[in-house]
């Protein structure tokens, strides 16, 4: 059991928990990431570790509530408990100083980004840190991010805050100003990395990116979680999660993310009549 | 009671287990084999002739000494014989239900020259079953040595080797990278072969006795081999061989091609056949088709469990004949009666998919025996020309695991051979690190239940050694 020691929303359906578990707190490094169940009928799902204190030996984590593990771990506050969380799980960012690099984060894909930013900074490098949303609300961590970037630049599709235009449009305007970007590290929604890849392979800009398949055990023994790289099957969970961008078949890695779609949305459907169920017993019963 | 000559002993004829009906069965997930009753069971003892030499302790990995506890058995002495079982074999339950018998103590034993061998593994399982259900476990608190000992992975090659150690006086942690104890025991073999409830029930005797378990702890990440050895006397590596084999053929990333594995994991650990009562789904096999490749136990496992999620159409593709099939006897026998198709002389040579990336048929190349190769079999060679595609809707390839590499990438002087199997001298088990021992799959590769426990059992003899003159590393 791991107690949840802070719980606060980042945005709608995005919410950020700082989580008990000392061991994986002591070791854990950028770009790692655990495994946890939430009860004891729950399934296992990788998340990243955003962040680390080894003082109070806390683990923070960002969830955003798609299925039906994501959904019931946002209705936990501080003071709940996870039941199982293991850690910290695959290799860590390869981090070194390339001069000028730039992060990009779509979604909560920015909150997979930051710790690597963080550890790209303190190794001596030049950040810039493009981190994307739909709309305002869902720019997530900026003023994180601004504590470890020497740029920041937030972007919405929908120009409510920010850049006007994708990340991919931000990054192409770096390149066309003529900035030297050396290393370029992209985590969002697949569509999001391939075409940030698409970008920077013309320009010959080396660049990472973290995979997010489904997983079952973490720790190499299901093999659920392969992709293609480079024309060879890869284990993300041992091999990775970070990849050569430009070695990565996305396409097929979007397919089998889509292979439980069916059933997910059953499980969706069933947690969200409980939730409204619960919700109003609660409403009636307070109301009393 | 009077003594039964030993030329009527062997006029019994052996008593068959009795089985769940075949048709019940391949709708359920209970266990197939119902045990013999008690009577069967004195009534198969009987037919022992008690060996002066007997061939059978020595044909056991674990040297289990089978006269000896079938004659307390036959006495009646249940609690006797239980106490004799355990002395050698840590999980009787267990071995009474997976140890391919036929391949040892039942193959050597001499009443199976001239008819059929006594059914060993079917009298320890009711032994066992007894001891769990009835007995009271009396073994002898041993005197503590004060010294303690880290045990990695908690598969049967860890659990034999921490009640070994334990019974030495040694205090034992084990560390489980999953959220459940028992390993393969627990994710890999299922249900209706192995009830979770036995695995567990064996767990809790070692925790009773003293055994500190400790799960969602992967040694290599959360902590390191070198910091256990910080901690610990001795640490034993036991974590299986746990990184499933793909063919490398086209078509392997398509929807619907699953490594035994994770179908196992998902259905046997996190209970997907209980979907959506519990949250981990598994591929809608329901009036499928679903074809497993490989002839191993774990291939039967995965094709009598899409029978019982409902497939409508569940084979076994092998690229040899029905005798080369390396699963045991039984599970062969069991499978078949539960309809489930064998085509042999077959290999795989692509998988095809719909558009949207799911799996859509099987290429196959016909084979024909050729000359026995190196393991003495008949090497399967292809026919020219001779392709067949078979419509499908899940693949399952159950062709073996490699070596996990993250114990042996965390630990840079421990040595692997090339393929990241651990080397160890094969008396003592002891590593190329000072203070380690390993055993089982990590060190073999894919290989049984028993053997593993086999391994175990010699590194708890030699880290017992070892603890006592810790000064000698050779």
């Amino acid at each position: 059991m791991n107690k949840i020691i802070e719980a606060r929303n980042l945005a709608p359906d995005v919410k950020l928990f700082k989580i008990a578990a000392p061991q994986i707190a002591n070791k854990r490094q950028a770009g790692q990431f655990v495994i946890l169940r939430v009860h004891k009928e729950g399934e296992r799902i990788p998340l990243t570790i955003a962040d680390s204190n080894v003082q109070d030996g806390s683990i923070t984590i960002i969830v955003q509530g798609i299925g039906k593990t994501t959904k019931y771990m946002n209705t936990l506050q501080a003071g709940d408990s996870i039941m199982d969380v293991v850690g910290p799980l695959g290799k860590p960012s390869h981090i070194a100083c390339f001069g000028t690099v730039v992060v990009i984060g779509g979604g909560v894909g920015t909150a997979i980004a930051f710790p690597t930013a963080k550890a790209l900074k303190q190794a001596g490098n030049h950040v810039v840190s493009i981190i994307g949303g739909r709309t305002k609300q869902l720019v997530i961590l900026e003023e994180e991010l601004r504590a470890v970037s020497d740029e920041v630049y937030p972007t919405t599709d929908d120009g409510s805050y920010g850049y006007q235009g994708m990340v991919t449009h931000k990054l192409q305007d770096l390149i066309k100003a003529g900035r030297k970007l050396d290393f370029v590290l992209a985590i969002g929604p697949i569509p999001m990395m391939a075409a940030v890849s698409e970008v920077t392979k013309q320009h010959h800009i080396k660049t990472t990116v973290s995979l997010n398949p489904i997983m079952v055990d973490g720790t190499g023994m299901c093999g659920g979680c392969r992709a293609v790289v480079d024309g060879k099957t890869v284990f993300v969970c041992v091999d990775g999660p970070e990849f050569d961008a430009h070695q990565v078949d996305y396409a097929s890695l979007a397919k089998r993310n889509r292979s439980y779609l069916l059933q997910e949305k059953t499980a969706v459907e069933e947690f969200c009549k409980l939730d409204a169920m619960i919700k109003e017993k609660e409403y009636v019963r307070t109301a009393h | 009671m009077s003594e039964l000559p030993i030329k009527d002993r062997m006029k019994i004829p052996r008593h068959h287990m009795i089985e769940q009906d075949a048709k019940q069965r391949t709708a359920n997930f209970k266990e197939v084999n119902l045990g013999y009753t008690k009577e069967m069971a004195l009534a198969e003892a009987m037919r022992c002739i008690q060996c002066k030499n007997p061939p059978c302790v020595a044909g056991c990995p674990v040297f289990v000494k089978i006269p000896e506890f079938i004659r307390k058995l036959e006495t009646g002495d249940l609690a006797e014989a239980a106490t004799i079982l355990k002395m050698d074999n840590t999980l009787p339950a267990v071995c009474g239900r997976v140890c391919p018998q036929e391949e040892q103590c039942e193959r050597v034993c001499t009443l199976g020259k001239k008819g059929e061998a006594v059914a060993v593994g079917y009298l320890e399982r009711f032994v066992a079953d007894w001891l769990r259900d009835y007995g009271k476990e009396t073994a002898p608190a041993p005197v503590k040595s004060g010294k303690k000992v880290a045990i990695v992975g908690s598969g049967p090659a860890g659990l034999s080797c921490a009640g070994d150690l334990l019974r030495m006086g040694h205090a034992v942690t084990v560390f489980e990278a999953l959220h459940e104890i028992g390993g393969v025991l627990m994710y890999g073999i299922p249900e209706f072969r192995l009830p979770k409830a036995i695995v567990q029930a064996e767990v809790e005797a070692l925790r009773k006795a003293g055994v500190e378990f400790v799960t969602d702890y992967v040694i290599g990440l959360t902590e390191t081999v070198d910091e256990l050895l910080q901690k610990f006397a001795a640490v034993f590596v036991g974590v299986g061989a746990g990184l499933p084999y793909f063919l490398n053929i086209p078509g392997e990333q398509l929807v619907g091609v699953y490594s035994a594995n994770e179908f196992l994991t998902r259905v046997n650990l996190m209970k997907a056949y209980e979907f959506p009562k519990c949250d981990t789904p598994v591929f809608e096999v329901k009036g499928k088709q679903v074809a497993v490749f490989g002839g191993g136990n774990t291939a039967m496992d995965a094709v009598r469990t899409s029978c019982r999620l409902g497939a409508a159409r569940a084979m076994i593709i092998y690229r040899r004949t029905e005798k080369e099939l390396p699963a045991r006897i039984e599970e062969v026998k069991h499978a078949k009666e539960e309809g489930i198709e064998f085509i042999f002389l077959a290999a795989p040579v692509e998988f095809t998919g719909h558009d949207n990336g799911w799996l859509k048929s099987v290429t196959v190349q016909k084979m024909e025996l050729g000359e026995p190769d190196a393991s003495g079999r008949r090497k399967p060679v292809p026919i020219p020309g001779a392709l067949e595609t078979i419509p499908l809707d899940a693949a399952i390839i159950a062709i073996g695991n490699g070596s996990n590499p993250i114990i042996s990438k965390t630990t840079p002087d421990l040595k692997v051979n090339k393929w990241g199997n651990i080397l160890v001298d094969e008396k003592s088990m002891k590593s190329s690190k000072k203070g380690v021992f390993a055993g089982g799959d990590i060190v073999t590769g894919g290989a049984t239940v028993i053997l593993a426990m086999g391994a175990g059992r010699k590194a708890a003899q030699a880290i017992d050694e070892y603890l006592k003159k810790p000064e000698i590393w050779s």
